[in-house]
């Protein structure tokens, strides 16, 4: 299982200066220190209270509406989840159909995106040399900083001038480029790319843009790979501003389950289903791109 | 402004709206409670994220399944944790309440107190960012040198005095960068308190009542957009503090990374004489303590 140890380096291109590579030859703990059962029953409730509230919710999703008053309620899941699963897909008010096909082209397209543009802005950042740069930079960063709220009203107010409101391009158009995928690929970009590699391109004849076409897209893949992933599931995740903008005829997911409980009655057999279902595309994706998404964060965390 | 939405245009009032909001009772309340959530969600966060990335740290087996394990959460979206919870911290058949009464306990009111749901909605939000902040904590335990472990238990140090002795004082400017992260996005929770019911307006009497809530319910409730606005702003300023903290430790880890891609051959030539003049001076004084502790 060591062998599968998704450290931050296991994306590390041979363009990582020698120095970043060489911390890990040195092994980090001696062999044979194995820890004794106390960290591994510690870490055994964690991974229980992470994993509780999906089984939860496929508990009483997969019950009927009495499940949750019955004070003799099995551990075990019943056998009506398809049959809430149906009902969620084939309520008219949720449109669950709809809030699928949005999420998925919404944050595909935002991902693809902010990708684009952040590589190229990073590439610029990091390696490019034009006046004001590092003061630029700072200003984007400190975009971060700035809440969302405050932007909602005029943005709201201009989206309805264009008559763009209930439309999925309102929700992807002010997604297309984020503060934080820029700052992320000039810090990866300034050190994956040596400049002389970038000096050799230009020796050789090649033009910026070229330089950047051959020599920067292809150091930044694995960076711009994780920023995706990242994007993605915060779009996916995303509730505020679909909220606002969107209606009940054309939403998100999030905003197809926060109509799910807006009835005076509420259903938690049908409601807890429809958010297991809802989770269902990020858990696969979590199967497939889980040990990506451990190292992103570990390796954002080493650069800041 | 007081926006009119028929004609889309405003009048301008001065700042009569955020006096409006500032004398309203509902604000202080608000701030009251994004305040008491944000602690309440924060500071058991940390703890635990530390604790938990210590262990982690510890030479266990199967890593990468424990540590995808951590992080689980993090992809549900906060509109699902929020359905989840708030059906588990039902007032009568939450399963919360139920396992309070196998221990013998009352069953909390967990939505008409305010305490308790305050509780409530810090939980989902530990629920779904503990496992994020243990993996940064872990990656820069990692990076604590080796050799700062093997002279403390040269010296005799134990386990519990090395973590407190070395690995909490080393965390430091990680520990600052995650609180000033999650200050930011505590201050401005929305999509748990709105989901926390089906009515969205936090609660009967305003008790899970958040700023950015309060915001939404005036600006899409009431459609006042003026005084939406002047809510947001009031926010930004009190982000602002922070977030001018945050600037100023951003700034330093750019800083850090060095390209000095503006200056002229001659200018970058001195800086890097400086910068080896430091670094040698930055080794020399990480020398000497290491070697005290050998000896």
């Amino acid at each position: 299982m060591t062998a599968l140890d998704a450290q931050p380096v296991a994306i590390a291109d041979d363009a990582v200066p020698a120095e970043a590579r060489g911390r890990r030859k040195r092994p980090r703990h001696v062999k044979g220190t194995r820890p004794g059962w106390f960290v591994y029953a510690c870490l055994g409730v964690v991974l229980l209270a992470s994993v509780f509230p999906f089984y939860w919710s496929l508990l009483i999703g997969s019950g009927d509406s009495y499940t949750i008053r019955d004070p003799n309620m099995s551990w075990i899941p019943g056998g009506n989840f398809f049959s809430n699963a149906a009902k969620v897909m084939n309520d008219p008010a949720v449109n669950f159909w709809v809030a699928l096909w949005n999420s998925i082209i919404s944050s595909g397209l935002i991902a693809l995106s902010v990708v684009f543009f952040s590589t190229l802005a990073g590439w610029a950042f990091a390696k490019l040399r034009f006046r004001g740069s590092s003061w630029l930079l700072v200003f984007v960063i400190a975009t971060m900083a700035v809440p969302t709220q405050l932007g909602v009203v005029p943005l709201y107010i201009l989206f309805s001038d264009l008559g763009w409101t209930g439309q999925l391009g309102a929700i992807i158009v002010p997604a297309l480029v984020s503060a934080f995928g820029v700052f992320w690929m000039t810090q990866y970009l300034r050190q994956a790319v040596p400049d002389e590699l970038i000096e050799a391109a230009r020796v050789d004849g090649a033009t910026s843009f070229r330089t950047f076409l051959t020599v920067g897209l292809s150091a930044a893949r694995p960076a711009a790979s994780m920023l995706a992933l990242f994007t993605f599931v915060s779009a996916w995740n995303n509730f505020f501003w679909p909220f606002i903008v969107l209606d009940r005829q054309n939403p998100t997911l999030p905003v197809a389950l926060s109509l799910l409980q807006s009835n005076y009655f509420v259903d938690y057999s049908i409601v807890l289903a429809g958010v297991l279902l809802a989770t269902i595309p990020l858990l696969i994706l979590f199967v497939f791109a889980g040990r990506q998404l451990v190292s992103g964060i570990m390796q954002g965390a080493v650069k800041g | 402004m007081d926006w009119d939405l028929v004609r889309n245009s405003g009048t301008f009032v001065g700042f009569d709206q955020y006096a409006t909001v500032l004398a309203d009772p509902k604000f202080w309340t608000a701030l009251r409670n994004t305040f008491s959530i944000f602690l309440l969600s924060t500071v058991p966060q940390l703890i635990a994220a530390v604790f938990i990335a210590a262990m982690l740290d510890q030479n266990i087996r199967a890593k990468t399944f424990w540590r995808m394990g951590v992080l689980l959460p993090y992809v549900m979206a906060p509109v699902a944790v929020a359905l989840i919870f708030s059906n588990m911290f039902g007032d009568q058949y939450g399963i919360v309440n139920t396992w309070l009464g196998a221990i013998g306990l009352d069953p909390v009111k967990w939505h008409s107190n305010a305490f308790a749901s305050h509780i409530a909605i810090a939980t989902m939000v530990n629920f779904r960012w503990t496992g994020y902040n243990t993996l940064i904590l872990l990656a820069a335990m990692q990076a604590i040198p080796r050799d700062y472990y093997e002279a403390a238990t040269v010296d005799g140090a134990g386990k519990v005095r090395q973590f407190f002795a070395i690995t909490v004082p080393s965390l430091r400017p990680t520990l600052i960068f995650v609180i000033i992260t999650s200050t930011i996005g505590g201050l401005q929770i929305f999509d748990e308190p709105r989901m926390y019911d089906q009515y969205g307006t936090g609660g009967a009497n305003y008790q899970w009542l958040t700023i950015t809530l309060w915001l939404y319910n005036i600006g899409w409730g009431e459609w006042n957009f003026g005084r939406a606005a002047a809510l947001a702003w009031i926010l930004f300023l009190i982000i602002l503090v922070i977030g001018v903290i945050n600037l100023f430790i951003t700034r330093n880890l750019v800083r850090d990374e060095g390209s000095r891609s503006d200056l002229t051959k001659a200018q970058m030539r001195a800086a890097r004489r400086d910068a080896q003049a430091s670094v040698a001076a930055d080794r020399a004084a990480s020398r000497t303590p290491a070697k005290e502790a050998l000896r």
